[in-house]
């Protein structure tokens, strides 16, 4: 379960939120190599084609790629190792456990702590939210961990506070999380008054 | 970039990664392991990306950058901001770069705010995917709500960080 659960079901191409590469073979040719590294390659080409053509603006060009580099490299180590642990520590079915279950502001608390947490991309996160949603947890705490997941996990805002500033990121996070909430709470009432929940497309089901 | 923010980062993982390898010396080798190809695999395209910000930075004088996405530019630069977010898929860890990179030569917070909340809040991309999983209404609904919410929150942001 567990496994499937960490499996997109529908993979997008060049989808590389998180960084999460699954199932890819650790010997890579040349080929897939140069496939990796294409946008990398047009951008020396173009460096290149500064240098060539427009020497004057080449020394501008090296120096803020080398301080961006750095600085990218410096904060991604600890944010990598970051989502090393968060992915050994919190298994992906233990959100189910705790969350489908809960209720209340206790549910909601859950839901945020447990967005924060994984790392995955949000598409991830879709089949997770399904299986919450037919064990009987409430579409607010749902909408409340899937918002948290795409906007507001912690490796994330690492790497927002170090680039953007610790008050832009603490800004957005103070206007993200009640909003989140809010989202949920006005998406579970609208459901409510419109009957209930049909998740499966192939095998209608009724839920909630 | 705050030195002492980077630094604490470090200290968090590598002093949560050395608890876990005195707990469990299995599951923390795992735990380097995700580490390190989540860091080669997000490498391509983050480096790209970098290339890119060079490359803009070094080119176009940031009183260019500042006309077009600065506070003169006007609404129609927060706008275009905000449908590219919304409509483009993104990893964070790349956008965010570039967005500081724009921020820094001149662009105004409302833009950029509105082109991050876009990306973060509003996943048209994987809507298909989403509605799926979620039917129509939650999916829809959700979408839609993060939309007016997410430009909403870049408003108030470009208010209050100035």
């Amino acid at each position: 379960m567990n496994k499937k659960l960490s499996q997109p079901s529908d993979s997008l191409p060049n989808s590389t939120e998180g960084g999460m590469l699954k199932g890819e073979s650790p010997k890579k040719t040349l080929k897939q190599w140069l496939a990796d590294y294409r946008w990398v390659l047009i951008v020396a080409v173009a460096d290149l084609l500064v240098w060539v053509f427009w020497p004057a603006q080449a020394v501008p060009v090296v120096r803020n790629t080398w301080d961006y580099l750095v600085e990218m490299i410096v904060i991604l180590i600890p944010v990598a190792v970051l989502i090393g642990l968060f992915e050994v520590w919190v298994p992906k079915q233990l959100i189910g456990k705790y969350l489908g279950r809960e209720s209340g502001w206790k549910g909601i608390l859950l839901a945020l702590l447990f967005g924060t947490a994984p790392t995955g991309p949000l598409y991830v996160a879709f089949p997770i939210a399904a299986m919450l949603l037919k064990k009987g947890a409430s579409p607010l705490n749902v909408i409340v961990l899937l918002n948290t997941w795409a906007a507001m996990k912690i490796p994330q805002l690492l790497v927002e506070a170090n680039f953007l500033g610790p008050s832009f990121m603490l800004m957005r996070l103070a206007l993200t999380i009640p909003v989140s909430i809010l989202t949920g709470w006005l998406i579970q009432k609208y459901i409510e008054r419109t009957g209930g929940l049909i998740i499966d497309p192939a095998g209608p089901k009724n839920i909630s | 970039m705050s030195p002492i923010l980077t630094w604490s980062t470090y200290v968090i993982a590598f002093g949560a990664l050395g608890v876990l390898a005195l707990r469990d010396r299995v599951k923390a080798k795992q735990a380097v392991k995700i580490a390190v190809k989540s860091f080669f695999g997000i490498l391509p395209i983050l480096l790209a990306i970098i290339g890119l910000i060079g490359l803009l930075l070094g080119v176009v004088p940031p009183e260019v950058i500042s006309r077009y996405l600065g506070q003169e530019a006007g609404w129609w630069a927060t706008l275009t901001a905000f449908v590219l977010g919304s409509v483009l898929y993104i990893s964070s860890l790349v956008s965010i770069p570039l967005a500081a990179s724009l921020l820094r030569a001149g662009a105004s917070v409302t833009t950029i705010a509105a082109f991050i909340t876009g990306l973060m809040m509003v996943n048209t991309l994987t809507l298909p995917l989403e509605i799926k999983h979620l039917g129509k209404k939650m999916a829809l609904s959700r979408n839609l709500l993060s939309l007016l919410f997410a430009f909403a929150i870049a408003l108030v942001m470009g208010m209050v960080l100035r």
